[in-house]
């Protein structure tokens, strides 16, 4: 019986490859093998006999399969390790091409501010881009001879022969979303109006349409002091710098009473614009409390409800914090600016996450 | 509005320096555009005194000269004809830089003598041309600053001007006096009185003045008077230096006097020879269509109701605008006839506009002119001018009346610290308002004439706090709507058009923003280019009509970007595209334009041309990312812009388009310059039905234990029977068991013949409560036969 066992051992040790294993398995273990014919005599034999040679024969069975089984394992592994082998690929050539898509900077901003003056209690309100003069101009205290009108450079929509009423405009600034929505709201109300404006204005700093966001506050105790509070943690929540300063300077703008400039805190490093630092300042928005005829237009009483404005370029912000140099490239759709100026599609601006990456 | 710092000083009583001034001035809302201060460049510039002046021992044409400076006597080469003992001169020390020659001056050997400095003539300070030789100066010490000589002998010329925005509510800022008045109410000193006494009239005006009843609401007062035996000719100085340093032009005295005036009070007046005016004048409205040559050497045709001063001869003076060439006054003129009238506003700003004419005059009539210094006008004016140039004053003719403007508000103090958000005590308020011409009586404030912007209380308040400071503004903050977690502010949709934007930049495209408008003929190419949404007046023919749609400016783009070499591109746009030209006729569009192919050549063999099926791709994820529902009808028939055959509209029944996606016609590429071809969509997120929303929980999820089974069926039918169709038609035929139909294979032609394809179909049946035996399974399968069968014509292949 060990003479068997060293044979198969001796012969599985030496197979070649799984056909020859399988030659060995019926030779040794199959049906009928050569333990299969020992087995058949352990009829013949007796009991006292028996009891000896059955649990011997069953344990050569049961190595010579272990042998058999491990063997075959390792065959299958060097020939697995072969075909590896051959298996080799270059992994330095490039991937099939993926297309980056982007997100425009004036879109990134405006998600940008309406997230932060979301949090502040502001939604976003939006209206035509065509618009009446009346709600462009006359209900935001600006009459027909005013030099406002004049200064705007606005563009008007042609009338048709016979058709004598005052031609519409393009808005020449997000404020008669303002009327619309104080008509369609009243008042309290918190709301900020970004989208495009138009004035027919064309160099290095000037494009015929370009986006502004307004925002409008109105409730029964509003003052500047609450302006400046709003805009200075808007400023510092946008450049994502904290304790940005602003200076307010008296000014006028048809629609508010008392108006003022806006500056930010900068200052000029080599040629480089840093925000928030610095005893520089930069004119940044016009804002002011609600005119009482504007609140009046809008269907607000004033002399129960006041409330603030401001406005500001949602293009020029961008330029501001991202170092955008043109503005008119920003309408130019070139896929170079898009990609490099553009930002990821899940890079979505949150204050919990942050503005920016 | 230009103005010299000597110029303010004349009205203002200050000690302030040039950069208190500024610094106030924009504070209080007059915002400084520029500085031009000629004494900042010749600062470092000192007197000497030429002791002695030798002859160069080298050079026939140069002198040595000692001169006597604030650090010694210097040893100084100069060129110049006039060098020479004795006289007091102006030193560059070594170290100084002189604009005029742009050289910082440093120690030198001039032909091997030394020389430590310059002495300098008045080009290479650039006060002025004169370079024939250095400056003499017939006072001064050595070593003191010239600029200390100048502004003590010759102001003008160290007179630093300032430039500021003017908002269009302060016309009484378009006067240097107004200037002044802000800044003695800031505190930088005192307004000085500079009132005149009337001048009495010696004979009556040979001129009268009348004023038409219908004109009275245009010109409700008109002053004049004529003086005669003047000596019209050059100003003098001093007013021409005002003039030029504010860059105006001085062209004759009697002419220098009306524009000081414009610019010293906002107080336009006109001068006319009153030798050439024919009888009488009379302030009226122009019928139309009369003629007259202005004063800039134009001629202007009247348009009826624009208001003129005519005299026998006719129009001779746009009113409140510019003057008539006929009856201008000349260096010739002896006997003059001076204007000071009140025009309103409202009427000067239409006529200006109509006639394009933008004059000083205008420019102060519209924004409004002190209408009650009309009289005072006409008296400073007479005093200048009998002053300077002689002459016999008539008395004044008068027409109308000054018209009454006074009105009062309530000086509420409490308002400041309400509106504002400053403290300030009611005695500063009371305070500020005297100190800018506000009359109180008790808590009524009069408003002074020249202040037509102050309408109402809240103007108190700005006026206050203004003159204030809004520095001095601290924040506060601004108090939470709600207590607790913010709720959201965006509309369902507002979200679906940030949900569009990004998916479209996931799939792969780069946002852009065009112009909202576009040239006609483009426009045309996509249902637009109507005069419903021309514009009147457009920057450029590129730009004159309101986008129809948002492709063409996606085109337009491509074409750029293939110009500047980049073949494969996939852009989109979010936002308005224009049906008409009234408010709201306007969509939110979300458009997707894809060119060339899918990527660079690569090892891969990945890289195909853009298909249909792409923009179909990529249409199907931006509506599904908002929500539309998945099952749509694909239908034909969409504008006229797309491939015939290969586009698709997708639709909720043929009425609600939710979006369209397919091949752009290739005439549209054509005439766009675009190379082609170029799949697109289009998406109208308004379109896609809002859900109806019942709070966030799903339903419950429904899944079976038991095996799904796919069977798969090839039909042949007639070649323009729609995929869809077929497959709508599987699964009809068993609802609850079958769970899904694909379309794996389409082939045409071949064995099947002409106007055949062939379509094949994994039908997926998934049992709920039990498991699939043959027969069920081949019931099923029968039924698919037949249903699509019946809905498409087609027969099992065999």
């Amino acid at each position: 019986m060990d003479d068997l066992k060293q044979k198969y051992l001796s012969q599985i040790a030496d197979a070649g490859d799984e056909s020859a294993l399988e030659d060995i398995r019926l030779a040794a273990v199959g049906k009928k093998g050569e333990v299969a014919l020992k087995m058949r005599e352990l009829g013949k034999m007796t009991p006292e006999e028996r009891q000896v040679a059955g649990p011997a024969l069953n344990a050569l069975k049961d190595e010579i399969n272990s042998a058999l089984a491990a063997k075959k394992a390792a065959l299958g592994d060097a020939a697995l390790d072969e075909r590896l082998r051959s298996e080799w690929l270059d992994v330095t050539l490039p991937t099939r091409h993926q297309r980056q898509g982007s997100i425009h900077p004036v879109s990134q901003v405006t998600e940008e501010l309406t997230a932060i003056f979301a949090e502040m209690g502001f939604s976003v309100a939006e209206g035509p881009r065509i618009d009446t003069d009346w709600y462009n101009f006359d209900a935001l205290n600006i009459p027909g001879h005013h030099p406002a009108r004049a200064e705007m450079d606005t563009f008007y929509m042609a009338r048709g022969e016979g058709d004598d009423r005052a031609p519409h405009v393009l808005r020449t600034h997000t404020s008669p979303v303002q009327i619309r929505t104080m008509e369609a709201e009243g008042a309290p109300l918190r709301i900020i109006c970004p989208g495009g404006v138009y004035r027919a204005d064309y160099d290095q700093t000037h494009t015929p349409m370009f986006h502004q966001v307004e925002g409008l506050a109105i409730d029964k105790d509003l003052s500047m002091a609450n302006l400046k509070w709003v805009l200075e943690e808007f400023f510092s929540a946008f450049f994502e710098i904290d304790g940005i300063k602003t200076r307010f300077r008296a000014s006028h703008f048809p629609f508010t009473e008392p108006s003022a400039e806006v500056d930010i805190q900068c200052s000029w490093v080599d040629g480089q614009l840093r925000i928030g630092e610095g005893d520089g300042w930069m004119e940044v928005l016009g804002s002011g409390m609600v005119h009482p005829k504007v609140l009046q237009a809008g269907g607000i009483d004033p002399n129960e409800w006041q409330g603030f404005a401001f406005g500001m370029g949602i293009d020029r912000i961008a330029m501001l914090k991202y170092g955008i140099p043109d503005l008119r490239a920003f309408f130019d759709a070139d896929l170079r600016w898009l990609r490099h100026y553009g930002f990821a599609s899940l890079d979505q601006p949150n204050l919990h996450g942050g503005l920016s990456r | 509005m230009k103005f010299t710092l000597s110029w303010l000083k004349d009205h203002l009583d200050t000690t302030a320096s040039i950069d208190e001034i500024t610094y106030a001035l924009t504070d209080l809302g007059l915002e400084v555009e520029g500085v031009e201060n000629p004494a900042a460049k010749l600062a470092d510039f000192t007197l000497g005194y030429v002791q002695t002046a030798e002859k160069h021992p080298d050079a026939d044409r140069l002198n040595v000269c000692q001169v006597e400076t604030d650090e010694g006597v210097m040893q100084i080469i100069c060129g110049a004809p006039n060098a020479r003992a004795g006289i007091t001169v102006v030193v560059a020390k070594p170290g100084v830089y002189v604009p005029g020659i742009d050289t910082t001056i440093g120690v030198g050997k001039i032909r091997g003598v030394e020389s430590f400095g310059m002495m300098a003539s008045e080009r290479e300070m650039e006060l002025s041309e004169e370079h024939d030789g250095i400056i003499e100066l017939p006072s001064g010490k050595p070593g003191d600053r010239f600029i200390d000589w100048l502004a003590e002998n010759d102001p003008a010329k160290v007179d630093p001007v300032i430039e500021i925005a003017i908002t269009p509510n302060r016309p009484d800022a378009l006067g240097v006096r107004g200037i002044a008045r802000d800044l003695a109410a800031r505190g930088l000193g005192k307004l000085k009185p500079r009132d005149c006494d009337a001048v009495e009239g010696s004979f009556a005006s040979p001129i009268g003045v009348s004023i038409d009843e219908d004109t009275l609401d245009g010109c409700p007062v008109f002053y004049g008077r004529v003086i005669r035996g003047v000596k019209n000719g050059p100003s003098p100085q001093w007013l021409q230096d005002c003039l030029r340093a504010i860059g105006l032009r001085p062209i004759s005295f009697l002419v220098d006097v009306t524009n000081f005036f414009t610019f010293d009070r906002n107080r336009p007046l006109h001068v006319f020879d009153a030798d050439k005016v024919k009888g009488n004048l009379r302030v009226h409205r122009a019928k139309g269509g009369e003629e007259i040559a202005a004063l800039d050497e134009k001629t202007y045709t009247l348009q009826a109701g624009q208001m003129v001063i005519s005299d026998d001869s006719g129009v001779e003076s746009i009113a409140g605008i510019m003057g008539g060439e006929a009856t201008g006054v000349t260096e010739d003129t002896v006997n003059v006839f001076v204007e000071s009238a009140y025009w309103d506003p409202v009427q000067i700003a239409y006529a200006g506009r109509a006639l394009k004419i933008n004059s000083d005059a205008r420019y102060r009539f519209e924004r409004g002119v002190d209408p009650a210094w009309t009289p005072y006008g006409i008296e400073h004016a007479t005093r200048m001018i009998l002053d300077h140039a002689g002459g016999e004053p008539s008395e004044v003719v008068v027409a109308g009346q000054v018209p009454d403007t006074r009105r009062a508000y309530k000086l509420d103090a409490a308002k400041v610290q309400s509106l504002v958000g400053m403290t300030i005590p009611e005695s500063d308020q009371r305070q500020t308002l005297t100190a800018l011409g506000f009359q109180l009586d008790g808590d009524m404030a009069q408003v002074p004439s020249w202040r037509p912007d102050v309408q109402g209380e809240a103007d108190l308040v700005e006026e206050v706090a203004r003159i204030a400071s809004l520095t001095q503004l601290q924040g506060k903050p601004l108090p939470r709507l709600t207590t607790g977690v913010p709720r959201p502010v965006l509309s369902p949709m507002q979200r679906r058009v940030v949900t569009a934007r990004r998916t479209a930049a996931a799939l792969g495209y780069n946002e852009c923003v065009t112009y909202s408008f576009i040239d006609q003929a483009s426009a045309a190419l996509f249902g637009g280019g109507t005069d419903e949404t021309r514009l009147e007046n457009p920057i450029s023919s590129d730009m004159s009509h309101m986008r129809p749609d948002l492709l063409p400016g996606l085109l337009q783009a491509a074409a750029r970007n293939q110009a500047r070499g980049f073949a494969d591109m996939a852009l989109f746009e979010v936002g308005p595209a224009f049906s008409g030209g009234e408010p709201g006729e306007e969509q939110i569009m979300v458009s997707g334009l894809l060119v060339g192919r899918t990527g660079p050549r690569d090892v891969h063999g990945a890289a195909r041309a853009v298909d249909v099926f792409d923009a179909k791709a990529d249409a199907e994820a931006v509506l599904s990312a908002i929500g539309a529902p998945a099952k749509v009808q694909i239908l034909r028939g969409a504008a006229e812009w797309w491939h015939p055959g290969r586009h698709g509209k997708i639709c909720l029944g043929p009425k609600k388009v939710l979006g369209v996606f397919g091949e752009v016609h290739p005439r549209v590429l054509a005439a766009m310059d675009v190379k082609g071809p170029a799949m697109a969509f289009t998406i109208y997120p308004a379109e896609v039905p809002m859900p109806r929303k019942s709070g966030a929980t799903r339903p419950a999820l429904q899944i079976s234990d038991l095996q799904a089974v796919e069977r798969d069926f090839a039909f042949v039918v007639d070649a323009d029977v729609e995929a869809l169709t077929l497959v709508n038609a599987a699964k009809g035929a068993d609802k609850s068991l079958i769970d899904d139909v694909r379309v794996f294979d389409e082939f045409i032609g071949g064995s099947l013949g002409e106007g055949k394809k062939s379509l094949a179909i994994t039908v997926r049946l998934q049992p709920s409560d039990k498991t699939l035996k043959d027969a069920d399974i081949e019931a099923v399968g029968a039924k698919v036969v037949e249903k699509v069968t019946k809905a498409t014509g087609g027969v099992l292949r065999g």
